[in-house]
Formats: structure tokens, sequence, C-alpha cells
């Protein structure tokens, strides 16, 4: 019922008791090092919520009446709570929606999760090929993608989505993206890349270039409701028509991200001490975070048009992506660094000595260091003198 | 979508309930509903909309619960219309008068 959203969407910037979507990441543990995470995940947090606290929390998205919940990380099938914390939600009116990689979906999790009506799952895949997909998931990950789908086809789980992160590699690979999702009898999903997390590392080589933002543009426009995006591209909307969806940040208003240690954040791409919004753990509780927490009461607050005031197009995009422009070091009320008419572009040339914000919290996997151990002899100098490999 | 949903032409003079796989949530502004079936989100416009869809499932027809609401006549086509929506979305279903 997209059509009768237009006033309500006034409505949500004033934000909602409960949040209509919220994004919740288990864990940040993680199997993979995609180098555009946006939650920088990789170990596990030795803070996590306990299965309790997480029980805790389901029962009050129960009792908020909070729909359903996007579960990520991470990735969240690492939890060996996670397939109990799935019915005990889905048995408490919770429904859930989760991303994974697809690595650990074997067979016969394939057919439990076909049975049950209140899951929706979501295949990472940023690539339609291994070559594009395994450049930025690594090695391995786009064979492993297309098992997981494999056995969920054959398990009868049909409508489950694809999630493609759209790039300057795969931008010309939306419609191979569109026939694997048919081959399989399932959805496309298409989210936007954000400079957040190790995002912000690679943004420059991986965001699309401005011909390709009209390439995606356009094939949104064709493609309608067929394709999911989470609202994620409506800095587009000053080309022309809005796309489906509300069209608005939903930061704090109608969404927001609860991270595996209970942090709650503005947006599941803010993960930043400035979109701090407070902790599940504290006496108020999650709902008492979203109800009255300074941050959000601001982010309800009529937000500014700033540079972009006297733009023709403010109405359609109003102002693009806030974690967008943050994490690239713009001002939150000027353009987005993805607008259409190229202010963004502008405004990043002209950044002078912005030093970036660094996300709050980093679980990346170092590289793995190398075992030193004391040289047999003070003259020896190389690291492996001495060294007998096992047989 | 997983789900089929049994698309069905709105008649105000037949029993209609919410569908059992569907959740209300009061808001300021309506309500919002949501089928844990098809997955499909709507908004209820109003709070008289949520009221009449709420006690669809205890009246005989769906023309009495906007005559228990106090929906004034002349704004039946209106009421009519989103009801139809809703049932074509099947949000709303057909039941057995009890």
């Amino acid at each position: 019922m997209t059509a009768v959203v237009g006033r309500l969407a006034d409505r949500f910037e004033q934000g909602l008791d409960a949040p209509i979507c919220l994004t919740w990441e288990l864990t940040y543990a993680c199997n993979l090092a995609c180098t555009h995470c946006l939650s920088s995940s990789g170990r596990r947090d030795p803070r996590e919520l306990t299965t309790n606290e997480c029980i805790a929390l389901i029962d009050e998205f129960e009792r908020m009446q909070i729909f359903y919940v996007n579960i990520g990380g991470g990735e969240p099938t690492i939890r060996a709570d996670f397939w109990d914390l799935l019915d005990y939600a889905t048995s408490h009116h919770v429904g859930v929606k989760f991303s994974t990689n697809g690595s650990r979906i074997t067979p016969d999790r394939a057919r439990q999760l076909a049975a049950n009506d209140y899951l929706d799952i979501q295949i990472s895949l940023d690539g339609a090929t291994a070559e594009v997909n395994d450049a930025v998931r690594g090695n391995g990950s786009f064979d492993a993608a297309i098992k997981a789908m494999e056995r969920l086809a054959d398990a009868g789980m049909s409508g489950f989505k694809i999630s493609v992160v759209a790039t300057r590699h795969n931008v010309g690979q939306l419609d191979r993206f569109a026939t694997l999702a048919d081959r399989y009898g399932a959805q496309l999903r298409l989210t936007r890349l954000r400079p957040s997390g190790r995002g912000a590392d690679v943004w420059d080589d991986l965001h699309p270039t401005s011909v390709q933002q009209r390439q995606i543009y356009d094939w949104l426009v064709d493609h309608g409701d067929q394709v999911l995006t989470g609202d994620s591209f409506f800095h587009l909307a000053g080309y022309g028509e809005s796309l489906p969806g509300l069209n608005l940040c939903g930061a704090g208003r109608v969404v927001c991200l609860i991270d595996p240690v209970g942090d709650v954040y503005a947006c599941p791409f803010a993960i930043h001490d400035e979109f701090l919004a407070g902790n599940v753990r504290s006496d108020e509780g999650f709902a008492g975070v979203w109800r009255t927490s300074s941050l959000f009461s601001s982010l309800r607050e009529p937000q500014s048009a700033g540079a972009c005031a006297s733009c023709g197009h403010f109405d359609a995009c109003r102002g693009g992506c806030m974690a967008a422009k943050f994490f690239t070091g713009l001002p939150l009320d000027g353009p987005d660094p993805e607008c259409v008419l190229g202010h963004g572009e502008t405004a990043l040339a002209q950044r002078d000595g912005v030093v970036l914000p660094k996300p709050a919290v980093d679980h990346s996997r170092q590289p793995i260091a190398l075992r030193t151990r004391r040289p047999d002899r003070s003259c020896d100098e190389s690291p492996l003198a001495g060294f007998t490999p096992a047989p | 979508m997983a789900i089929a949903v049994s698309e069905e032409v709105y008649d105000g003079r037949r029993a209609w309930a919410l569908h059992p796989q569907v959740s209300l949530r009061p808001e300021s502004f309506g309500a919002l509903a949501y089928h844990f079936g098809t997955r499909r989100l709507s908004f209820l416009k109003s709070p008289e909309l949520r009221a009449v869809v709420e006690r669809l499932a205890e009246t005989g027809c769906g023309d009495e619960a906007l005559v228990e609401v106090g929906v004034p006549e002349a704004e039946w086509p209106r009421y009519h219309q989103a009801l139809a929506t809703l049932a074509r979305t099947g949000m709303i279903v057909r039941r057995d008068p009890s």
C-alpha cells in the first residue's frame, strides 16, 4: 500500500513508539572478512549479550509489537544459540529476517528453515560471478553462497532474498543477479554501499560512479516492486520519480540498530559515538532508549536542509544519507556524497584537512602476526632460523 | 512471496475478520498492520479505520462495524475502499457469521 504513504512520511519523521524495522547484529564474529563490512566484524566481542539477555530482549520486542527484526552480524549463525534464538523469536510473534553468508546452511538446516513461516533469509552476494564477488567477500564465498541457495531451494524455501550491495564492479551485472534470483526462486535485494565500518577504507574505489548511479536508478525504476532496496536509494530520487518505499532517512525514527553488546545506534550504518543512543542493558531497557534518548529526540525534530535548502530536489532526496555524509567527512546538513546533481563530488573535493571519523568499535581480525621467537644465536636474524617444518 | 493469499472482493454485507497471521499495532496516525505470511506491511491511516478493523471479528458484517464505530454514512465509500484494499491484500478475510 505504498500509495497511501505520502502524508504518513511526515508522521514517520516524528518517530513512532516502536521501530518499524529493527536491525540486530547478534555477533561481531565472522568467518569472512569482507573488505566493505559496515560493522568492521571479525572477532567476537567478549561483552556480547548472553542467551538470557537476548531472550529478554526478544520479550521486549514482543511487548513493543516490533513485527520483525533483521538479524545480522558478523555472521549470526556462528553463535551457538542462534537457532534457538530464532525459534524463540518466531514463536513469540517476532518475525526474523536474517542475513548470512550461507556457509553454515547445511541441508538439514535448510529443511528446518523452510518449515518456519515466520522466517526470511538473506544470502549476501556482491558479485554475480565468483571473480567479482570473491574480490570483495573473499575466496570461496561465492561458491558457499550458491551452495546455500541450492540447499534452500531444494528444501522448498521460496522467496528467500539474495542481498547485493551495489558496487562499481557489479552494477553491470544487475540483470545477471536477477537471473540468478529467478533460478533459485529467490527475490533480489539491492542496497547501497555505505562508507561505514571497513566500507570507509574501500568506498573511494568501490562506490558506483555517477554514470552507474543513473544506471542503478533506471534499472530499479524498470523493475519496480520486484526488487527490494530496503529504502536505501532515496538519495537518487532527485533523478525523477521516487523509487518504491518510504523515501526518507529512518534513522532513530522508524529504524535503529542494536549491536552485539547491546549498544543502540540510530541506524546500522552509523556505528559511531555520535549516533549512540544508549544500551539495552541500562535500567530503561531498549524501549526506554528508543522512546526517550536525547539523540533520537533530536533526530525526530525537523532537520535543517542547510546547504541544500535552495535546491529544488531537496523534497525528493531529503539531503540523502546521514551516515554516508558523516563517514566521508561532509556536513550533515549538506549534500549526500553521491548527490545526483554532483554537489557531493564538489563538496568531497573541497574537504580540506578533514580527519575522517573512525567507527566506534573495530573487530576486524588483524593480519596474523609472525610468531616471534628468540634467535638461536644472536647472529641468526632470519625468523626461520632453526625452524624445521613438521613433516 | 512465500505464501499465497486468497484475494477476495470486499463486500460490506458479509462478515470479515483480521487474517490470523496479521498483527495490528496502534499508532497515533491509526495503526500498522503486518502480515507474517506475506510479510506485507500496511498502514491504516486513521484511528477510526483501526477501530473498524478491530471490530470486524465481532460484528455480523463489515457495515455493522462502521455503524458501531460511528462512521457517518457519507464517509462509507472511503472506508469501503480502504477495506477492499485490505481484503485484496489478504489482511482481512471472510469468515462465517456466528
